[in-house]
């Protein structure tokens, strides 16, 4: 034996016979985990909204998503909420990094010991509810997978804008609308947003994809007016999208007005099919959004559609009322053409009830849209309101985007919180004057775009909230100044939002040149003869409809402002749209049977 | 004498002791000399590279780091960098230094676990019980840092998944340091063990001048005496920025490629000790697009790194699209637990199969993907 050191040495080991043992020991001990632990799921039920990324991320396909009782789907939540089996998942927590609400974690927990291999699946949050006090690997707030950050959209700066009616959105360039589509995790969470539902994952993927081409043909499919809805669409679809949760919506609205704007004529791209006449007329009253959809997919398959407007231009509110720094009227003017090009008959300066009878409408044709719109402001209800200068922010609007002159005079008062209001008092700073918003709530009670407030803001227009006119007072029977009241909120008794209740004795006076009242308006259904307003169902200033736009009276069909409460233009294609189907049911017959 | 000339058949595995995952090798035996040897794999294909092309970048890399149980970091490392090459993503320092802290920590272990392992071949059951003990103080830090023991999916396209945690550091040297202690007692109970040396010197010898044509790679190689170790020759991350010098034993035998190994140890504590000086702050992470629409632009990459078997090589293809067009990883098992041990094993005693095959780091899951 040479090697004697070699045969003793590996004896020293022994020593370690009287060592505590640094490995577990019995009576088994849970080891406790470390606090990044990826462990078996969590999910915070309620705060998510079953957008189902998760499971598109997951490699594994460890994840369905599926129905639970007691959860509804509603806007902004599918209603669905993520299943996991643990016989698949593999914890490598991608799905937690992914989860735009942040509701999804993995636990410290990982023992599961059963027989049973359905008990494998497990829905976070519903199962092991108490989980949720055993979160470790959750979301960082420095590393993210998703881009939360909105590709900024480039604007006039205020100063230039105020100067003239050019457009105040300049639009992404093609690569910023690459980088802003490549946001969205396709989720579809805000197709049930949309009134019209558009196919909005599968233009933003198109557009990310660089398939401008084909984010047309998604958008042409059931909304015939995106230039429209791509400059100042309300935009419901973002207010729910998913990424809003954690970080800014994607620019859905921006994205589909990036896509229309890249080709000059829609009509090349889209090369549509126009089914064979079948014979059948429709008369279309009002060429609003309302009336224009309608007509433009009625054309499409093989009616003969006209459409009466009594202005001298298609478009109605969207012509008359939105200003033209929002909405340039060569935007209007190409989707005017389109829809002429497809066979949409627009006969422009024809007012139904004057022009043209009812009756005569009836007479030549099989059935009726009506479209009207809400164009009769409410009254202010106040002293001095006929003297001269007071006027109203509809017709204003109007006189405006007609190329008509109007002298507000150097100051003007807007009084009220929606959009009308902003666009007046915007237009007015247009025209030089120095403005004033009297609005009766607080700024945050205004029902007015947030982003339209702010644009307001950035062109000097100055908003007064809390205030309450109380009396024009005039000089020579003209405007000359506005005395208001200011208000406190008060708590509703029946639980609704706080209401204004004016401070006695808190009274001011404002030297003005004009008084613009932006209160609301109404439909005027004077054209309509006595028999058919006695048959037709009418509700509060509405036209009551079915799901297919019909009215009580089986051969008109209705929609727009005069049908729903949203008063916003993609609402108002939406009916047109829906309406189409309940013509072709009605004059054609169910085509499946 | 006849009945002992006679030539037998003997299949050895799957199962091996202190291997991970599973082989067959078929021996052809006269007497207890192996006249001939086939390896039969097979047994733990999961097609990982053609899983990847109906992948998204992204989903990839929970995938590669199960190309390998023991040590899957370079896995994720090398998927990482290729990716990064493709795109030309800058990597933050910080998380560069991460990273080379997470492949020596990674070297610790798989080193650990082959001393356990060469150890049971022999018969020195006592080792595997210390090494899997000790193992377990860096699988702890890897929990901690990552979330998980074995599988980290940690390294991921521009940088780390997350930044240390608090008092991270010290914790890791407090490790380093129990280890380094240690080492004393396995150079007591194994590396000076009388069994052990009789047992591994002149045994399984690689013939030097055959070495770099076989394309043996890591420890067996610099076990010949050849200075060869990624690290230095192509240095990656930041290891052109640390103090270390590439290790070699002379003798191509089991021994050396054991003292190899056993240096490396305290080579990659010295590393991680270097990194946990010089770690810049910052971010750790440098984002790219949405993984749902990431598509890697059209290219190649070929990257490597030196593995704790040897040089691992990811050579990655990207068509443009969302997702790999092609995958393909070079580990260095398939040459030496397949083309190589067969060569070895020509004239071994029986006893000695084992004790070759976990010598050269024969790992079965990253031989067959
Ligand atoms: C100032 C202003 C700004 C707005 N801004 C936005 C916005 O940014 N985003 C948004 O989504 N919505 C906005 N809206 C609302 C939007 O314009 C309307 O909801 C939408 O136009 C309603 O469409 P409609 O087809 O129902 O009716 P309208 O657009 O009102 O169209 C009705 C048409 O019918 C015509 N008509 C009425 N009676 C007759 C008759 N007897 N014979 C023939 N023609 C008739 C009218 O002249 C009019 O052209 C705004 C509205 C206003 C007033
Ligand atoms: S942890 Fe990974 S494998 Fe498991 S469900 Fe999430 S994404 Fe899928």
């Amino acid at each position: 034996m040479k090697n004697i050191k070699g045969v003793f040495l590996p004896f020293s080991a022994l020593k370690f016979l009287g060592k505590k043992p640094h490995t577990v020991r019995y009576p088994l001990e849970k080891k406790k985990t470390a606090e990044r632990y990826r462990g078996f799921h969590y999910n915070d039920i309620e705060e998510c909204i079953g957008c189902g990324t998760c499971a598109t991320i997951c490699q594994n396909e460890a994840i369905d998503m599926i129905k639970i009782d007691g959860i509804e789907p509603k806007k902004g939540d599918s209603g669905l909420r993520p299943r996991v089996d643990n016989g698949r998942c593999c914890w490598c927590g991608l799905c937690v990094e992914m989860c735009p609400t942040g509701s999804l974690s993995l636990t410290d927990q990982y023992l599961q010991t059963t027989p049973d291999p359905e008990s494998f699946l497990l829905i976070p949050g519903v199962d092991h509810p108490e989980y949720g006090e055993h979160k470790s690997f959750v979301k960082d707030d420095e590393i993210r997978l998703l881009d939360l950050q909105r590709v900024p959209m480039r604007e006039l700066d205020g100063a230039e804008r105020v100067k003239s009616f050019a457009e105040v959105v300049l639009g992404y360039m093609q690569e910023e609308a690459r980088r802003e589509a490549s946001r969205c995790v396709d989720c579809a969470i805000c197709v049930t947003a949309c009134p019209d539902h558009m196919h909005i994952p599968e233009y933003i993927a198109a557009i990310a994809d660089a398939d401008d081409e084909l984010a047309l043909k998604y958008i042409y499919d059931n909304n015939p007016l995106p230039e429209l809805c791509g400059k100042v669409c309300t935009r419901q679809c973002e207010t729910v999208c998913a990424i809003s949760h954690l970080g800014d919506p994607i620019a859905i609205r921006w994205l589909k007005r990036y896509a229309t704007e890249q080709f000059p004529d829609p009509a090349v791209i889209l090369n549509p099919k126009i089914a064979e006449p079948n014979g059948k007329k429709v008369g279309i009253v009002g060429g609003g959004p309302a009336g224009l959809s309608a007509g433009f997919y009625l054309a499409l398959r093989g009616f003969d559609v006209t459409v009466y407007e009594a202005l001298p231009k298609a478009g109605g509110m969207t012509f008359a009322g939105i200003p033209k720094y929002r909405f340039p009227e060569d935007s209007l003017d190409k989707q005017i053409s389109y829809m002429e090009k497809i066979g949409v008959k627009i006969k422009t300066n024809t007012r139904i009830g004057k022009d043209i009878s009812f009756e005569e409408l009836e007479k030549r044709h099989d059935a009726l849209f009506l479209g009207v719109g809400f164009h009769v402001p409410y009254r202010l209800g106040i002293i001095g309101e006929d003297l001269k200068n007071s006027i109203q922010a509809v017709d204003f609007l109007r006189e405006i985007n007609l190329g008509n002159k109007v002298d507000v005079g150097d100051k003007v008062v807007v009084i009220g919180g929606g959009n009308v209001a902003i666009d007046a008092a915007r237009v007015a700073r247009r025209l030089g004057a120095e403005v004033t918003i009297l609005y009766r709530r607080r700024v945050e009670d205004m029902p007015a775009d947030w982003e339209e407030i702010e644009g307001a803001e950035h062109e000097g227009v100055k908003i007064v909230p809390q205030g309450i006119p109380l009396e024009i007072i005039g000089k020579d029977g003209k405007v000359a100044a506005i005395k208001y009241g200011m208000a406190e909120m008060v708590p509703d008794p029946k639980g609704g939002r706080p209401r204004p209740k004016l401070i006695e004795g808190d009274e001011h006076t404002m030297e003005v040149t004009s008084v613009i009242g932006a209160i609301g308006q109404e439909a005027d259904y004077s054209f309509l003869p006595e028999r058919i307003k006695e048959k037709l169902e009418i509700e509060r200033g509405r036209i009551k409809v079915n799901e297919y736009k019909q009215t009580t009276i089986d051969y008109i069909f209705a929609g727009g402002d005069t049908v729903n409460r949203t008063m916003d233009a993609i609402s108002a294609i939406a009916d047109g749209v829906k309406a189409v189907e309940g013509i072709e049911r009605f004059l054609l017959g169910d085509k499946n049977k | 004498m006849t009945q002992v000339e006679k030539e037998t058949t003997l299949y050895l595995g799957p199962q091996h002791p202190g291997i991970t995952g599973n082989m067959m090798i078929e021996l052809k035996v006269t007497g207890d000399t192996v006249q001939r040897a086939k390896t039969h794999v097979g047994y733990l294909h999961r097609g990982f590279e053609k899983l990847m092309e109906e992948r998204l970048w992204m989903q990839c890399f929970p995938i590669v780091c199960r190309i390998c149980v023991p040590e899957p970091d370079p896995n994720e490392e090398n998927l990482a960098r290729a990716i990064e090459e493709i795109e030309g993503r800058e990597v933050p320092e910080r998380a560069q230094y991460i990273r080379v802290m997470v492949l020596e920590l990674s070297r610790i272990a798989s080193y650990f676990l082959w001393m356990g392992g060469q150890a049971g071949s022999m018969g020195l059951y006592t080792m595997p019980q210390w090494t899997v003990g000790d193992r377990d103080y860096i699988l702890d830090l890897f929990e901690e840092l990552t979330g998980g023991r074995v599988y980290h999916m940690y390294i991921w396209a521009g940088g780390v998944r997350r930044d240390l945690p608090d008092g991270f550091a010290g914790r890791v040297r407090r490790v380093l340091d129990y280890l380094e202690e240690r080492l004393t007692d396995y150079d007591r109970l194994f590396f000076q063990n009388a069994l052990f040396l009789k047992r591994s010197q002149g045994v399984g010898v690689i013939d030097k001048d055959k070495a770099m044509e076989w394309g043996v790679v890591g420890p067996p190689l610099r076990g010949c005496g050849i200075a060869h170790d990624v690290r230095k020759d192509e240095p990656y991350e930041v290891y052109d920025k640390l103090d270390f010098e590439i290790i070699t034993h002379e003798g191509g035998d089991i021994y050396a490629r054991a003292m190899v190994r056993r240096r490396e140890i305290e080579q990659s504590i010295s590393i991680i000790r270097q990194v946990l000086d010089k770690m810049p702050g910052g971010p750790v992470h440098n984002p790219g697009p949405n993984p749902l629409k990431w598509k890697l632009p059209a290219g190649e990459a070929y990257v490597r790194t030196e593995s704790a078997r040897g040089e691992f090589g990811y050579y990655v293809v990207s068509d443009g699209s969302l997702k790999p067009r092609r995958i393909h990883v070079r580990g260095p098992a398939y040459v030496h637990g397949v083309s190589l041990l067969e060569k070895m094993l020509v004239g071994a005693n029986i006893a000695d199969v084992s004790v070759i095959m976990n010598s050269l780091g024969t790992c079965p899951p990253e031989i067959e993907r």
